[in-house]
């Protein structure tokens, strides 16, 4: 084992800014990607459902009806 | 085969010549943004010699990109484009021809100034002829590159941002050969190695940037 | 393609199994492989993450010279590598759609885009602050952060150019040629970066890992790079997915899809 304690671990030996920075900042950045890749997967499923609605292929028969927004 | 390139070149000169007036300002542009460098970092004639070649470089490469929309823009408004892909002729010789009249009337112009406008700068008279020699051979390869942005960014919406964001990575290795060039000859260390691999990245683009032109042209028209 | 299989099943039923594994060209059956997929890599990402974390942390002795700032270098050489690969798979994806005309293949390199870019700001990133303790500087005009950068630009460039384009055919063949004509740059761009740095500032600034690394550390980056492997075939596979359905959006297997998709949402 490396470390003597949970402080020394955190400190880096003097380093803790730029090493937990790098950490920090990388896993952030993939937290952010895939919540985008989650919430784009959610939008586009409504999105074509409504698209689907708007023109009638949905088998309710709506056919024309007027697309929303 | 041969006549089609002369047509083509022919036509885009006599184009050039009666819109004289923007190649005008691609060329006053090119002198304003080397003569705004003094006003912001001092005219201490030391500092100016120091970047000279830099500023000298990097202004011609903004010139080039922001007159490189006139490339293909008119012949794409006005149906010419698709006509001449239509037509027989391989579409890699036109290209060519319209890229050659385009460093013709605009990079040529800047090569021509260059020198001149150097003086302004304080550089060393010995580098002179490096630096024309260098922009001769660099700026032909900024408007193949250049012509095959352009050809993707046809009629897209924020074009000339876009094209400006796909080509001017693609233009650090000329910049960087170019600028290295003059500056290697002021400094005394000699300039053929530049030179030499300026013009491998002449022949290079010459050989692939027109068909990759002409493949990214058929994809815009389609 | 507008008449898919009668059988509306997403499931590969026996009119799509073919002979070989050309049959997952096909959207409708590799949007289902592509969800069954993507949890087992994001899975396998998140043990071997763990586990490189902890070669990282537990097991990698602290530096005799960088001490414990070199641990940085665990995720950064990984990100600088995959930045660098995603490009030519990329790339790779670009030339099969232009010659093959596979519509797959352009969704494939534009789904990998946006990872290409995150990992490139992370090594970006992690460089400058790993920069900052080892060279004093966040940001030195180092080759390989030089290149790093103008890796960055071409992502952006491939991306912005890809969305400007309404229409997806044109867009798809634009994206490949810009890809293709960066990839043949990469090698360039980098070369006179090289060249340029070693003619404006010696040898003394250079990313040259401690000459005796040790093999945890060695071992330690190895599994984080193939963690960073794994997560980006998970996360390009579930980016894959919307992207098929939005284009296929007119076929029956879309709808039979979405209306499954509706029921749960």
């Amino acid at each position: 084992m490396q470390w003597e304690s949970w402080s020394a671990f955190w400190d880096m030996g003097g380093a803790g800014f730029y090493v937990w920075g790098s950490y920090g900042v990388t896993f952030a950045v993939i937290g952010l990607e895939l919540v985008l890749v989650l919430q784009r997967r959610k939008e586009t499923v409504k999105r074509l459902l409504r698209w689907r609605r708007a023109v009638g292929k949905d088998g309710s028969g709506r056919a024309g009806a007027r697309m929303e927004s | 085969m041969l006549s089609t390139f002369l047509a083509v070149l022919r036509r885009d000169l006599l184009l050039a010549w009666r819109g004289r007036a923007d190649v005008m300002v691609t060329l006053a542009f090119f002198v304003i943004v080397v003569c705004l460098f003094p006003f912001g970092v001092g005219a201490e004639p030391n500092q100016l010699r120091a970047i000279a070649p830099g500023v000298l470089w990097v202004a011609a490469l903004l010139a080039c990109l922001l007159s490189l929309h006139r490339l293909f823009a008119q012949d794409y408004a006005d149906g010419t484009l698709e006509q001449l892909l239509l037509s027989s002729e391989p579409a890699v010789l036109w290209v060519l021809a319209k890229i050659l009249a385009f460093w013709l009337t605009t990079g040529l112009p800047v090569v021509a100034v260059a020198p001149g406008l150097a003086l302004v700068l304080d550089l060393e008279q010995g580098a002179l002829p490096v630096l024309a020699v260098s922009l001769a051979l660099g700026t032909p390869i900024l408007a193949l590159l250049g012509a095959v942005g352009a050809a993707l960014t046809l009629g897209v919406r924020g074009g000339g941002m876009l094209l400006a964001l796909l080509i001017l990575p693609l233009f650090v290795p000329v910049l960087i050969f170019g600028a290295g060039a003059v500056e290697a000859e002021a400094s005394g260390t000699g300039a053929l190695a530049h030179l030499l691999l300026l013009g491998g990245g002449l022949a290079g683009a010459l050989a692939l940037a027109p068909m990759a032109c002409a493949a990214a042209l058929r994809i815009s028209t389609d | 393609m507008a008449s898919g299989p009668k059988d509306e099943t997403i499931r590969m039923n026996s009119s799509t199994r073919g002979p070989s594994l050309l049959r997952f060209a096909a959207p409708q059956n590799f949007y289902p492989l592509a969800g069954r997929l993507a949890p087992w890599f994001a899975a396998i990402a998140v043990v071997l993450t763990l586990a490189g974390l902890w070669l990282a942390f537990f097991v990698a002795p602290t530096d005799a010279t960088q001490g414990n700032v070199y641990r940085v270098i665990f995720i950064h050489v990984p990100a600088a590598w995959m930045s660098m690969f995603i490009y030519l798979v990329m790339a790779f994806w670009s030339a099969v759609g232009l010659v093959m005309n596979t519509r797959l293949s352009f969704v494939m390199s534009q789904a990998l885009a946006p990872t290409g870019a995150m990992f490139c700001f992370v090594a970006l990133w992690t460089g400058a602050l790993w920069g900052r303790p080892t060279w004093g500087a966040y940001w030195v005009w180092d080759a390989r952060l030089t290149s790093q950068l103008l890796l960055l630009f071409l992502y952006f460039g491939f991306i912005a150019l890809t969305r400007a384009i309404e229409d997806p055919r044109r867009a798809d063949r634009a994206g490949a040629i810009i890809a293709l004509v960066g990839a043949v740059n990469v090698p360039v761009i980098y070369f006179s970066v090289k060249w340029w740095n070693t003619l404006h500032q010696g040898a003394s600034v250079s990313l040259t890992k401690a000459p005796s690394m040790a093999a945890t550390m060695f071992a330690g980056m190895l599994v984080l790079a193939f963690a960073s492997w794994a997560y980006t075939l998970a996360v390009t596979l579930w980016r894959v997915r919307p992207m098929i359905l939005e284009r296929e959006r007119h076929t029956e297997w879309v709808g039979a899809v979405l209306d499954r998709e509706g029921g749960r949402t």
